[in-house]
C-alpha cells in the first residue's frame, strides 16, 4: 500500500497517537478550571504553546489554537474584515487560494467588501508588482497562501512581506497549511501578521490547528463564548489534540533539511519518470516548488477514472484538492495558470510525506504506467 | 491522597472505550473523507455511521446533524447562522439571562450588528417563566434560544412547552443542550426543537467535537466557509477520530442513561443527607425535580467560594464555582445573579458539585464529609 495523498491529509505518527492517548487518559481537566486537575491541563496547554512558538520562532502568546486550517483562515479573514472595516473594505488575495480563503472572501463580498483576486503566471505564481498595483487607500488585508495545495507552487511571501512593510495599515495573512513543518517561514522577519496552520497536514490529528497573530495585532473573534485563548477564540481547548500537535510539529521539523533533500530526490524521480510516459504533461513548475507535490495530466483520461485505476494497485493519489475532488471540476489552480480545460480536468496530484521512500516511488510509477496502458487498451476495444 | 473529581459539568474524563476507538482508528483510517479513493471512502463511512448514531439519539434525521468543533461553535453557528439568514423577516431574538457565554457573547455580537436581543429573567429556581416568553414574543422575533439545562445550577427549562408555544410562531427554536444531553432523554420532534447544540467532552467523549442539530428546512448561513463538507454548512476537514469517539460516547451514554440518572440521584440524596447530618448551614439551589441529576449547586452560609475551592482542592476534591469558562476569573455568576439579585450572599458562597463517570458512592460520601469539615473550619463552629 502506497499513500501518496499527503496534501489531503497525513497518517498521524505513532508518537502523536501515544501522546494523545496519554494526555486524554491522564490529563482530562478543563484548562479554565481553577482546581489542580484543571491547572495540570492548563500547564500542558502552556507548554505546547511554548513548544510550537519556539519551533516557529515566535512568542508564546502569538499562537492561538483552533480546530484546523479552515477555521484559522475564516477567523483571520472575517476577523480582520470586521475589526478594520472602518478603515476600508478592500481585500487582496490570489486566484488560487484554498476554498477556506476564497469562499470566505466571497462571503465578505456579499457583506459589501471588495476583493481583488490576483492572477498567477504559467507557473502558478503571483507577482509582487501585481500586489503593489492592486493596493488602494482602503486596502486592509492581503491574504496569499504559502504553498499552493493543488500544484505546489511556492508564492513570493518574503517579497510581498517586504512590500507590505511600507504599508503599515495593510495586514498580511499567509495560509501556511501546506508549508508548516516542511518549509518554515520567518514570520517575524518577513514580516507576516497572521499565518494559518493545520495539524493533520503534518502527521498530527484532525480537528486541531493554530494561527499565529503578530504581537499587538487585533482581530474580532469568530467564535464568541468563554473567552479562552486571550478572548480571541472561545471553546474548551482540545488539550490532548493540542499537545499531540506540538509533538507532530517537533517531529516534522527534526532533521528537516535532510528530509526535504530526500523528498526532493523522490519528487524529481517521479517527475522525470512520469514525463517519459506518452500523453503525460507535468504541471508543477520546476522552480519555486514545494518538495512534496507533483501535479500532472494524462491527456484523454478523466482524472477520477485514472485515480481509481491506480488505486487498484494500492497506490493512492488524488484528483486536485480533496475538498473539490468530489465535484469532478477542473483544477482551479491549473485554469488560473492558463492550462486548458481538458488538461485541467484530467489532472492528478501526487503528494508525499517525509515517510515515503524511493522504492514506493518506483512502484507507483509502475502502477501508473500499467494503469494508463490498461485504460488505453480498454478504450481501443 | 485519592483525587476525587466532581466537576464533570466543566469537562469529563474520556471513557476508556472512547479512547480505544479513537486510537485504534487513527493509524488505520486516516483518510480525508472528501478523497475519492479507498482511504477517503472508509473515513466517510465512519463519519456517516457516527452521524446516524447522533441523529438517532435525539430522533432526528441523518441529514440534520452538523459536526462542529464543540458546543461553542454549535451555539455560534445556530445563532449567527439563523440570524443572518433571516434578518429580512426581523431582527428580534429572545434568549435568557442564564445562558452559557457561548450564547450570551454571541448575542452581544449580534447586538453590535443591529439585532435586538431580549434576555428573559428566571425565577429563584433558575427557570424561565412561560408568561415572560409569551410577553416577549413579537411578530419580528426570528429566534428563541433557551438552554435545555443550565450548566451552573442545573435548572431544567420548560423546553417542550416552549417548543409547543413556538409551533404557532415563525421564530426558530434553538436550545443549548450541552449539559442536558445524555442525562435527559431528548426527542426533537416531540419537543418542537429546530436547533440543538451538543458537546462531546461533557459526556466522556473527546474535547474539540460537538454537533448542531438543524431541522431540515431551517434557513441558515454557514459560519465557516471553505470546502463542501457537512453539506456545505460547515467547512473543514472532518475530525474523523473525534467524530467516531463522539459516537462511541453517545452510545455508551444512552446505553447507561437510566442507570446513570438513578445513580446520580442517589449520589445527590446521600450528599445532602450527610451535609444535613453534619448540621452545617447550607441551601441547595433549584427544585429537585427540575434539576439535572448530576449537578448540585449549594450555598454554604459564611464561606467564601474561592477559599472553599482552595480548601477542597487541598483535600483532593475538584469542584467548581460554576462555569469553568467564567472560572479562572471568578467573577460573580450571572446565573446566580439572575436568580437571587446582585446583592445576595449566594453570589459569593455557592459551590457546584457535578457527578459523572468513575464516581462511586463512597467518593461522594467522602466529598460530603470533607466539605462539611471544611465549612465548619472556615466558619469556626
Ligand atoms: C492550503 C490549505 N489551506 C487550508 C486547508 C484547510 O485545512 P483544514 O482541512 O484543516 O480545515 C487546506 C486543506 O484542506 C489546505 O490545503
Ligand atoms: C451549557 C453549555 N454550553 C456551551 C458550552 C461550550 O461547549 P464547548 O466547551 O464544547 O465549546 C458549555 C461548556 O463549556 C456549556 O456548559
Amino acid at each position: 500500500m502506497i499513500y501518496f495523498d499527503n496534501s489531503a491529509t497525513t497518517k498521524p505518527k505513532k508518537e502523536v497517537v501515544d501522546t494523545f492517548t496519554k494526555v486524554a487518559t491522564e490529563y482530562y481537566g478543563n484548562p479554565s478550571s481553577i482546581h489542580s486537575i484543571g491547572l495540570q491541563a492548563e500547564k500542558l496547554l502552556m507548554q505546547s504553546r511554548k513548544q510550537i512558538a519556539t519551533l516557529l520562532g515566535v512568542k508564546d502568546h502569538e499562537i492561538i489554537f483552533t480546530s484546523g486550517g479552515t477555521e484559522g483562515n475564516n477567523m483571520v479573514l472575517k476577523g480582520v474584515a470586521s475589526q478594520f472595516q472602518g478603515r476600508g473594505k478592500h481585500i487582496i488575495t490570489s486566484a488560487i487560494e484554498h476554498p477556506s480563503v476564497s469562499n470566505a472572501c466571497e462571503q465578505l463580498k456579499r457583506d459589501g467588501f471588495e476583493i481583488t483576486y490576483l492572477p498567477v503566471d504559467k507557473n502558478g505564481r503571483i507577482h509582487v508588482e501585481d500586489v503593489k498595483k492592486a493596493i488602494r487607500p482602503d486596502t486592509i488585508l492581503v491574504s496569499v497562501m504559502h504553498i499552493n495545495n493543488e500544484v505546489g507552487t511556492i508564492q513570493p511571501i518574503e517579497e510581498i512581506g517586504k512590500l507590505l512593510a511600507n504599508y503599515p495599515r495593510i495586514l498580511f495573512h499567509v495560509d501556511h497549511v501546506q508549508g508548516a513543518g516542511k518549509i518554515p517561514l520567518a514570520f517575524h522577519d518577513i514580516p507576516i501578521d497572521f499565518a494559518t496552520l493545520s495539524s493533520h497536514k503534518f502527521h498530527g490529528l484532525k480537528g486541531t490547528g493554530a494561527i499565529y497573530i503578530r504581537d499587538g495585532v487585533k482581530l474580532d473573534p469568530l467564535l464568541a463564548g468563554g473567552n479562552q485563548e486571550r478572548n480571541i477564540r472561545s471553546g474548551t481547548e482540545n488539550v490532548a489534540g493540542i499537545v499531540a500537535m506540538a509533538k507532530a510539529l517537533r517531529i516534522s521539523m527534526e532533521k528537516l533539511d535532510e528530509k526535504v533533500a530526500n523528498m526532493q530526490k523522490i519528487i524529481a524521480y517521479l517527475r522525470n519518470e512520469l514525463a517519459l510516459i506518452d500523453d503525460v504533461e507535468i504541471h508543477t513548475p520546476i522552480e519555486y516548488t514545494a518538495p512534496h507535490i507533483l501535479n500532472f495530466s494524462v491527456l484523454g483520461y478523466k482524472a477520477e477514472v485514472l485515480v481509481h485505476a491506480i488505486a487498484n494497485h494500492e497506490v493512492y493519489v488524488s484528483t486536485t484538492s480533496a475538498c473539490s475532488s468530489k465535484r469532478n471540476e477542473p483544477c482551479k489552480t491549473l485554469l488560473a495558470m492558463g492550462v486548458d480545460e481538458e488538461h485541467a480536468s484530467s489532472s492528478i496530484r501526487i503528494s508525499l510525506s517525509f515517510d515515503n521512500t524511493m522504492q514506493e516511488a518506483k512502484e507507483a510509477v509502475e502502477a501508473i504506467k500499467t494503469s494508463i496502458e490498461k485504460l488505453k487498451l480498454a478504450m481501443r476495444r | 491522597m485519592e483525587k476525587i473529581y466532581v466537576d464533570h459539568a466543566a469537562t469529563s474524563p474520556m471513557h476508556p472505550e472512547v479512547i480505544k476507538v479513537m486510537t485504534d482508528l487513527m493509524p488505520k483510517f486516516y483518510g480525508n473523507p472528501s478523497s475519492i479513493h479507498h482511504f477517503g471512502r472508509e473515513a466517510r463511512h465512519i463519519v456517516d455511521q457516527a452521524r446516524t448514531t447522533a441523529a438517532k439519539s435525539i430522533h432526528a434525521d441523518f441529514t440534520e446533524i452538523i459536526f462542529t468543533s464543540g458546543g461553542t461553535e454549535a451555539d455560534n453557528l445556530a445563532l449567527i447562522g439563523t440570524a443572518t439568514a433571516n434578518e429580512n423577516r426581523g431582527k428580534h431574538i429572545i434568549t435568557t439571562q442564564i445562558e452559557h457565554h457561548a450564547v450570551l457573547n454571541t448575542c452581544k455580537f449580534l447586538e453590535k450588528n443591529g439585532f435586538e436581543i431580549e434576555y428573559l429573567p428566571v425565577d429563584q429556581y433558575g427557570i424561565v417563566r412561560m408568561e415572560d416568553l409569551k410577553k416577549a414574543l413579537r411578530d419580528d422575533t426570528i429566534l428563541v434560544s433557551v438552554m435545555f439545562a443550565n450548566n451552573e445550577v442545573g435548572s431544567i427549562q420548560p423546553i417542550a412547552e416552549i417548543g409547543q408555544l413556538l409551533k404557532n410562531h415563525p421564530a426558530y427554536f434553538h436550545t443549548d443542550a450541552v449539559q442536558a444531553y445524555g442525562v435527559i432523554p431528548i426527542n426533537v420532534q416531540e419537543m418542537g426543537i429546530d436547533m440543538l447544540s451538543v458537546s462531546a467532552h461533557k459526556l466522556n467523549g473527546p474535547k474539540g467535537i460537538g454537533f448542531l442539530y438543524v431541522k431540515n428546512g431551517t434557513k441558515m448561513t454557514p459560519h465557516l466557509y471553505g470546502g463542501e463538507q457537512e453539506r456545505k454548512r460547515r467547512a473543514g476537514t472532518e475530525n474523523v477520530p473525534a467524530i467516531a469517539g463522539f459516537a462511541k460516547a453517545i452510545s455508551e451514554s444512552l446505553r447507561t442513561q437510566t442507570e446513570k440518572i438513578n445513580r446520580y440521584k442517589q449520589f445527590k440524596a446521600r450528599f445532602i443527607e450527610i451535609l444535613t447530618e453534619e448540621a452545617i448551614d447550607f441551601r441547595v439551589h433549584g427544585l429537585a425535580e427540575h434539576t439535572l441529576p448530576h449537578v448540585v449547586n449549594i450555598s454554604f452560609t459564611g464561606i467564601n467560594v474561592e477559599q472553599m475551592l482552595v480548601n477542597l482542592d487541598l483535600e483532593g476534591i475538584a469542584a467548581s464555582s460554576g462555569s469553568a469558562c467564567t472560572a479562572g476569573s471568578l467573577e460573580p455568576s450571572h446565573v446566580l445573579r439572575a436568580m437571587f439579585g446582585s446583592d445576595s450572599s449566594e453570589l459569593y458562597n455557592s459551590i457546584r458539585f457535578s457527578f459523572g463517570f468513575g464516581n462511586s458512592l463512597e467518593q461522594i460520601e467522602t466529598v460530603a464529609r470533607k466539605t462539611a469539615k471544611i465549612v465548619k473550619r472556615l466558619t469556626n463552629n
